[in-house]
């Protein structure tokens, strides 16, 4: 019963996106408020919906409700309570039910939330977002329902991908898709904008707080994403340039180009056209990820069990909404009025070299993700495009943003000063090169990671500067400097971590890549490997028994310096329902560097064949993340996102003393 | 600020081909997507050896299997020559052979061409456990236990089925287990034209 409950809310959903589609526009066409305001109610009614259809399938998962075709699939009544609700979006099914869950979610945020947008704005956008809506509740009734049912019912599950059995689960996609599906809604306003016909700094000020929002949470689900991998994939990489790790990354590239151009938007008016693009090809992008997850064009490691025929589906709804949008674009633009010129030294100059950068990255990424495909398609050869080609051409374009990053905030709007701003940025290369020196004196070699300690040294002073400038810090008392900083627009606060996470996640990236050391064996109990420093102690193996698993369990005893300091425990764990096995790494801290452990095959000569890393500072990567994301977090705290009106005086009185 | 401001853009005319661009970009990438869709899946890789000899690797038999015809032997390369052979790779621990079994009892039928097994990586009294379960399709069962003719023949994973022409040369490789649909559209068309071919 309770899942027919949640296939017919899906259904009433559809319904009412169906509506809402239509009715809202021809409000906002005749000014009907009436009409225009089925926009807000349908948005609340649609997420009402979704939170009974999603309540039914994790109730279905709950109780292991075996006669679900999704839930035999992927559970199994052994496993612990958190996986049994987590495997719900395990699978293409539940996971296109989490990400429709999630637009209905952002429709009702913008439907209770969108009061300072003009009311027949607000309906346009509502109804370009219940489009995208319709066309997924479709695909997922037409091609993906969750809720079909098996009879006669099987008495166990199937079990979930042994890979899948982790906390990053519950983490991970949740993360992430709030971060694809919240770029929905600025494509939804670049789109209404279109409509409308209309755009200006105002649009740039609604638009930006939920940009903010969505990169936030794509920030985090990338940086989770990538940490358990590392963790769960047992060779300890963190960034493997997989199709569909770059599906996520290419969003985040674009989306951090909106942040900035719609920051130029709604401070100086210009750059409208271009940011209305970048709206629509950052949730393109989102989309793009979305059919290569799902269609099969591509092979990953993230695959979900690929059917053609979806792939048509998702398809068709991407040459809707992005061939629509871009056909939209394409008759709109030249008549949208261009914004104001201005000096190529100037804070939205500096912006304007950030979003060049960025889209090329976004572009090199799209390239190489697409190359094979477009290449098997024209000649029939196989080739992957892997690591190798994204270092080559990645690196070199963020090694510019890099260098640039900490000059924009330091340059004025209209007119800046870079003379001014590269002495005020003495401190930061001061910083950098003592970085420069104090990674050769711990390490030597090679030159290109030194260089690039320095760079990273330099990008988190650089942030720093613009607030010892504002803040008066090393002219003025301390307090003083510490009131002054405190009454800092928080927008400020944001930038400075955001870039100063940048630079973290440089420096985990140089240190873990330039000077982690790793070791591989065959071992017999008692043997002990030596390892950066450290020693490990061998000790043996014991079976242990999980819910749904058996497990062989390793003990390491890690020595330093002849103490011990504690005791790693990797095993392999085999799973009878699906025949698989799976490595689970140990880890263990040590100041920002980790210990990493991997069994791979126990051997029939009594031999164990052990994994060792050690990776010195290779935290900074996921806490670079973190900070991006708190600083994200800040600038969306700002006063003048919540008032929705700037701080004109203050910001002007700023402006000023900085030219 | 509205669209009627078109006064406002006298530089109208490029821009209208700018605005173009990405349109256009997109409905190139949309119609690559869409030819690659139906191009089948992707972790199919093709095989090197196809147009090679056959490896030359003889193979013991799997001890105490016995056909009609007293005991099956072993795997001879020099067999391959005179008559097309469909090579079966499989292992009882694989679980798609499992259901690939049935299909190729129902292959052997065929007396066109010779069915044989390579038995990877396995043990002897699983395998014929399998063999006895389904039936044993092969005129040939070459034991392959520490998976050294695994590399020779290139296979990534089992099942994998392979054609040999009558010269001894690799026609074709099918990577995954056979199925009902893929035994006539696919398996059956490639042993037509190793027969054809003379």
């Amino acid at each position: 019963m309770i899942p027919e409950i949640g296939h017919y809310a899906l259904i009433l959903a559809l319904a009412v996106s169906l509506a809402q589609s239509i009715v809202p526009l021809v409000g906002a066409r005749t000014h009907d408020p009436v009409l225009m305001d089925v926009g807000t109610k349908g948005a609340y009614a649609q997420f009402a919906l979704m939170c009974v259809s999603f309540g039914a399938l994790a109730t279905a998962y709950g109780q292991s409700d075996f006669s679900v075709t999704s839930v035999f699939e992927n559970s199994h009544s052994l496993m612990p309570a958190i996986y049994k609700f987590t495997s719900l979006w395990g699978n293409h099914e539940g996971s296109m039910l989490l990400w429709v869950m999630i637009l209905a979610l952002f429709g009702a945020l913008v439907a209770a939330f969108g009061a300072n947008v003009p009311t027949t704005l607000k309906a346009t956008v509502l109804a370009v977002q219940s489009w995208i809506a319709a066309l997924f509740y479709l695909f997922i009734l037409i091609t993906s329902n969750p809720f079909t049912r098996l009879d006669p019912a099987p008495a166990q599950g199937r079990d979930l991908n042994p890979i899948l059995q982790d906390m990053g689960l519950a983490i991970h996609p949740p993360l992430l898709y709030v971060g694809y599906v919240g770029f929905s809604i600025s494509f939804s306003f670049a789109v209404g904008a279109l409509i409308e016909g209309r755009i200006d700094a105002a649009w740039a000020r609604w638009v930006r707080p939920w940009v903010l929002l969505a990169w936030i949470f794509l920030t985090l689900g990338i940086a989770m994403g990538s940490y358990w991998a590392y963790y769960t994939l047992g060779w300890g990489g963190w960034w493997f340039w997989d199709p569909v790790e770059n599906a996520s990354f290419m969003p985040w590239l674009a989306g951090t180009a909106l942040l900035h151009s719609a920051l130029v938007m709604e401070k100086r008016e210009a750059l409208k056209v271009w940011t209305i693009l970048l709206a629509i090809l950052t949730f393109s992008l989102s989309l793009i990820g979305t059919f290569i997850v799902r269609s099969g064009v591509l092979t990953s490691v993230h695959a979900f069990a690929s059917d053609p025929s979806r792939g048509v589906f998702i398809l068709a709804i991407l040459a809707l909404l992005i061939g629509g949008a871009l056909a939209l674009y394409a008759w709109r633009a030249p008549s949208l009025r261009q914004g104001g010129l201005f000096a190529p030294i100037s804070r939205e100059g500096a912006l304007v070299l950030n979003n060049l950068l960025l889209s090329t990255a976004t572009a090199t990424v799209f390239v190489g993700t697409l190359y094979p495909l477009a290449l098997e398609a024209a000649t029939g050869a196989k080739i992957s495009v892997g690591a190798p080609f994204f270092n080559l051409t990645f690196a070199p374009l963020f090694v510019p943003i890099l260098i640039a990053m900490p000059f924009g905030p330091l340059l004025a709007w209209k007119r800046g000063d870079l003379a001014g701003a590269a002495q005020r940025m003495m401190f930061a290369y001061v910083v950098g090169a003592l970085g420069v020196l104090v990674a050769f004196a711990l390490q030597g070699k090679p030159a290109i990671a030194l260089l690039a300690i320095g760079l990273g040294f330099y990008v988190i002073a650089g942030s720093l500067a613009e607030l010892i400038e504002r803040s008066g810090l090393f002219r003025v008392p301390f307090a003083n400097a510490l009131h002054r900083a405190r009454g800092l627009p928080r927008s400020t606060w944001g930038t400075m971590f955001a870039h100063i996470g940048l630079g973290l996640t440089l420096i985990g990236i140089v240190c873990e890549t330039a000077w982690g050391v790793e070791t591989i064996g065959a071992y017999k109990p008692g043997a002990t490997i030596p390892i950066g420093g450290y020693e490990m102690k061998f000790e043996g193996l014991t079976p242990r028994k999980g819910p749904n698993f058996t497990a062989d369990v390793a003990r390491m005893t890690v020595v330093r310096d002849g103490r011990e300091i504690g005791v790693m425990e990797p095993s392999k764990r085999a799973f009878a329902t699906r025949s698989m096995n799976t490595s689970e790494a140990a880890l263990m801290t040590r100041g920002l560097g980790q210990l990493y452990v991997a069994l791979g095959d126990i051997n029939d000569d009594q031999t164990t064949t052990i994994r060792v890393y050690w990776k010195p500072f290779v935290l900074l990567i996921w806490i670079g993340g973190l900070f991006m994301a708190f600083g994200g977090t800040l600038s969306l705290s700002d006063r003048r996102l919540r008032v929705g009106a700037p701080k004109m005086a203050r910001n002007r009185a700023h402006a000023e003393t900085a030219a | 600020m509205t669209i009627q401001d078109q006064n406002q853009t006298q530089n109208a005319r490029p821009r209208v081909w700018i605005a173009l661009v990405p349109l256009a970009a997109f409905a190139a990438i949309a119609l690559l997507f869409f030819f690659r869709l139906g191009a089948g899946d992707p972790s199919k890789l093709p095989s090197a050896l196809i147009g090679k000899a056959a490896p030359d690797t003889a193979l013991p038999a799997l001890a105490t299997l016995t056909g009609p015809n007293g005991p099956t032997p072993g795997l001879d390369p020099a067999a391959f020559k005179g008559a097309v052979t469909v090579v079966n790779v499989w292992a009882s621990w694989c679980i798609p052979c499992h259901e690939e079994a049935p299909l190729f009892m129902k292959l052997a039928q065929d007396k066109r061409f010779r069915v044989v097994g390579v038995n990877y990586k396995d043990q002897p009294e699983k395998a014929l456990g399998f063999l006895k379960r389904y039936g044993n399709p092969f005129a040939a069962v070459g034991v392959d236990a520490n998976g050294r003719a695994g590399i020779e023949w290139g296979v990534y994973g089992v099942p994998e089925t392979f054609v040999v022409g009558r010269d001894g040369v690799i026609a074709y490789k099918l990577v995954g287990p056979l199925t009902p649909d893929n035994i006539d559209s696919v398996l059956m068309k490639e042993i037509d034209k190793a027969l054809a071919k003379g």
